[in-house]
């Protein structure tokens, strides 16, 4: 099987030839490592899916490389985004600024009882493993780059959306700023989650929270002027 | 105000961080990855408490007490249990979301050895959640990060058997930093990775941290004592949850025989899988008749593991397992105070001793000690620092470590130390594994001696400066080499057998001789090893 591998020293892809079936690229690039050429640079942990370090691009979309099983041909680069500091290893100081940027934490909390039903509200959000696939898959870095992103709104929703927090307003009220009006919904991030997360309806469900707290809807444009395509008349 | 470093970032480096930082230190995390890659991400059990009137801290007390094969300490025990409680509800209070049962409570389940169910759980992510939810609180709080950070060398000051700070690598730029602090907290994790592709651990687990305390002069106690799982996946050794056999999952020989008890504690199971291995070539767990739903809602991380790695589906296969190197017991021997014989020196969490586990941890023991003895030690370092500040005096040891770090490449490199490492994973595995005796185990003693020997004569091949992981990982390589001979020396020493450690040259516990901890400690760089209560 053969393998391309973008390669950061000189900005090329690097092609490897790798005699393994039906393992996992992670495995593929292990053998390369400590067998072939011990300058090849990525992250890995916990080799089962839940360290969240692995993530990079095959032909163009995200992966984790302890779960995918490379084919012939195959084209790995790092994720989007982010500054590469070498070959597949990418600059993850997104992971702290973002989540400090959209506060997703918990202010304080109440009630040690709470039902089964209402905590599995926030059952598939708490799932995330910071493997920023969804950071680099997003588009709306291109154009703001303090753009609060998809894994931290999620956060932010999962505290927001916790049936124990007593404190949402100052969350609700920072993500009013390069957060959840920010987003084009275009849903990138929802198909290349690991952990089946969809970071476009937390999004969605910020909003409508917000609209219920009173937050005007910025992209509704009414009382202001008619810029909408279709609308000038 | 004191200054609190802490190393690692794992649970029990985040919760140790926000104690000291609430007891008023300043504190700084180094760490090797960002804090939610650690190893605590993957623990799926739960975190054992009392939480009702169906069961009682004494038998809790009891259940640790009994696994810990008279090794563990009945007050430190009983101190970790008692306080268990009041973890599980500080974990909920910062937002941990916990598994509920039909009354609202935090659900419970029952894992081996344990007389009641009593692991508090958040489905299979009971470890991801709690550190993830642990990080968010550090952002809260403003906690200073250093990542990318690998640990090199403790800063002491000899004569006065202190603590001063620490020397580290950072991984991106290739530079050595010196951090200086008023008490250091280590909490990197245990060893398991030096059993390699024989281990469930993730690939950081290589204990640089006990390494670098050793070096620096720190008592080390019951390093033999290496807990086994009894069911990995076969190639890979990704583990399949003990929640398998709890349900009703069966153990089938080469011949889809049942052999054993599938509910009997780990060091027993792990055993008797080992020995059908040998006898009939093979060992398979078999969940088919659990059901497609029920595995899909209790195991879906084993369903998804096995399929990529084993190529089976476990709703219509067998799954071929093996037992896998799991949990290290051993680590940095610490006071009540989770202080080492180091002064200034802490340590938390699976490498440290708290002597909590003894001779083997019971599930559900390990996230509840981090917890527990990390509130104490982020508050305790805290208080040390501020009544014995470090004096700011001159060290060599950052001279000495950026000189290795130059001179390192120019290691010959005859002898490739990948080769090497898989060779040792391999050697432990098969003697210093469930079954030891004397001869397998100075054989590989002699084996750990040779290489450290080659050393000079491996090195990284990359000569980056710029993040260089074949640097890191040949440096890890040289802590796991350390490491290994004070596990081989101490579990030759230990001539009896008890808890995860069984000599079958000596298979009977031996309390008249052994009955108590293996320390072992280094003066003027040689090994020295002593039983003391």
């Amino acid at each position: 099987m053969t393998i391309s591998i973008q390669r950061s020293h000189n900005d090329e892809a690097q092609t490897y030839n790798v005699e393994l079936e039906n393992v996992t690229l992670l495995t593929v690039l292990n053998h390369i490592k400590t067998s072939l050429d011990p300058t090849l640079t990525y992250s890995h942990g916990c080799r089962s899916g839940v360290c969240g370090s692995c993530a990079v691009q095959v032909n163009g979309r995200e992966q984790l490389m302890c779960e995918y099983k490379p084919s012939d041909g195959d084209e790995v680069e790092p994720i989007r985004n982010a500054r590469v500091i070498r070959d597949l290893v990418v600059d993850s100081s997104m992971v702290e600024r973002c989540n400090r940027a959209g506060m997703g934490w918990s202010e304080s909390s109440k009630a040690d009882h709470v039902s089964a039903e209402k905590m599995e509200r926030i059952e598939t959000q708490s799932d995330c493993i910071l493997c920023v696939s969804c950071y680099s898959a997003c588009p709306v870095y291109a154009a703001n780059p303090d753009f609060i992103g998809p894994f931290a709104l999620t956060r932010v929703w999962r505290y927001v959306n916790d049936p124990r927090e007593s404190d949402i307003e100052s969350k609700m009220a920072t993500v009013q700023t390069n957060g959840i009006w920010d987003c084009t919904l275009c849903g990138a991030c929802v198909p290349v989650c690991p952990q089946s997360i969809a970071p476009m309806q937390d999004i969605k469900m910020l909003r409508m929270k917000s609209g219920m707290l009173g937050y005007p809807d910025p992209t509704m444009n009414f009382g202001g002027s008619f810029d909408l395509g279709g609308w000038d008349f | 105000m004191s200054k609190v470093l802490i190393i690692g970032s794992g649970g029990a480096g985040l919760v140790s961080a926000l104690s000291a930082h609430e007891a008023g230190a300043e504190v700084i995390v180094a760490s090797k990855t960002l804090p939610t890659r650690s190893q605590t991400s993957m623990a799926q059990g739960g975190m054992n408490a009392v939480l009702g009137a169906d069961d009682s801290v004494a038998d809790h007390i009891a259940d640790t007490l009994k696994s810990s094969a008279g090794l563990g300490d009945e007050k430190r025990i009983a101190f970790m249990c008692e306080k268990a409680p009041e973890a599980i509800r500080w974990c909920n209070s910062i937002g941990l979301p916990f598994s509920r049962d039909d009354s609202g409570e935090i659900a419970r389940r029952r894992l081996g050895g344990a007389s009641a169910p009593r692991a508090c759980y958040a489905q299979d992510y009971t470890g991801l959640k709690l550190l993830h939810t642990l990080y968010d609180q550090c952002l809260k709080a403003g906690i200073e990060f250093k990542n990318d950070r690998f640990l090199l060398n403790l800063i002491t000051d000899q004569e006065a058997n202190r603590v001063l700070g620490a020397t580290f690598l950072v991984i991106e730029t290739g530079e050595v930093e010196e951090i200086r602090a008023d008490a250091v907290i280590m909490a990197t994790g245990g060893y398991g990775n030096l059993y390699g592709k024989h281990s469930t651990n993730s690939v950081q687990a290589t204990g640089d941290g006990l390494a670098a305390a050793v070096r620096a002069g720190a008592r080390l106690a019951d390093m033999e004592f290496i807990q086994f799982h009894p069911t990995a996946l076969k190639g890979s050794s990704i583990l399949i949850s003990e929640s398998a056999r709890g349900a009703g999952g069966y153990l089938l020989s080469a011949s889809k025989e049942r052999f054993t008890d599938e509910l009997a504690p780990r060091d027993v199971v792990a055993r008797a899988i080992h020995d059908e291995i040998v006898a009939s070539g093979a060992v398979y767990l078999d969940i088919r008749h659990l059901g497609e739903e029920f595995i899909n809602h209790e195991l879906p991380q084993e369903r998804k593991l096995a399929q990529i790695y084993e190529g089976i589906d476990p709703v219509h296969e067998l799954i071929p397992i093996k037992p896998s190197a799991h949990y290290s017991m051993g680590g940095i021997e610490v006071d009540v105070n989770c202080m080492s014989s180091v002064n200034g020196l802490f340590a938390v969490g699976e490498c440290a001793n708290h002597k909590t586990h003894g001779a083997n941890r019971l599930g559900g023991n390990s996230l509840l000690e981090l917890v527990v003895f990390g509130r104490e030690c982020g508050r305790n370092a805290s208080e040390y620092g501020e009544r014995y500040p470090a004096p700011a005096v001159e060290n060599p040891q950052y001279a000495k470590d950026t000189n290795f770090i130059r001179g390192v490449m120019y290691f010959t490199n005859q002898i490739d130390f990948y080769q090497k490492q898989e060779m040792l994973a391999n050697i432990f595995y098969n003697n210093v594994g469930l079954v030891r005796d004397d001869m397998g185990l100075k054989a590989v003693l002699g084996a750990i001696r040779q290489m450290q020997k080659e050393l000079p004569f491996m090195g990284p091949r990359d000569k980056s400066k710029v993040c260089n992981t074949n640097l890191v990982e040949f440096i890890e390589f040289g802590n796991k080499i350390e490491l290994a001979e004070i596990i081989v020396v101490s579990a030759i020493s230990r001539v009896e057998s008890r808890g995860a450690h069984y000599r079958i040259d000596a298979p009977a516990r031996n309390d008249q001789m052994f009955g108590a901890h293996t320390i072992t400690w280094k003066e003027d760089g040689v090994l020295c090893a002593d039983f003391l209560l």
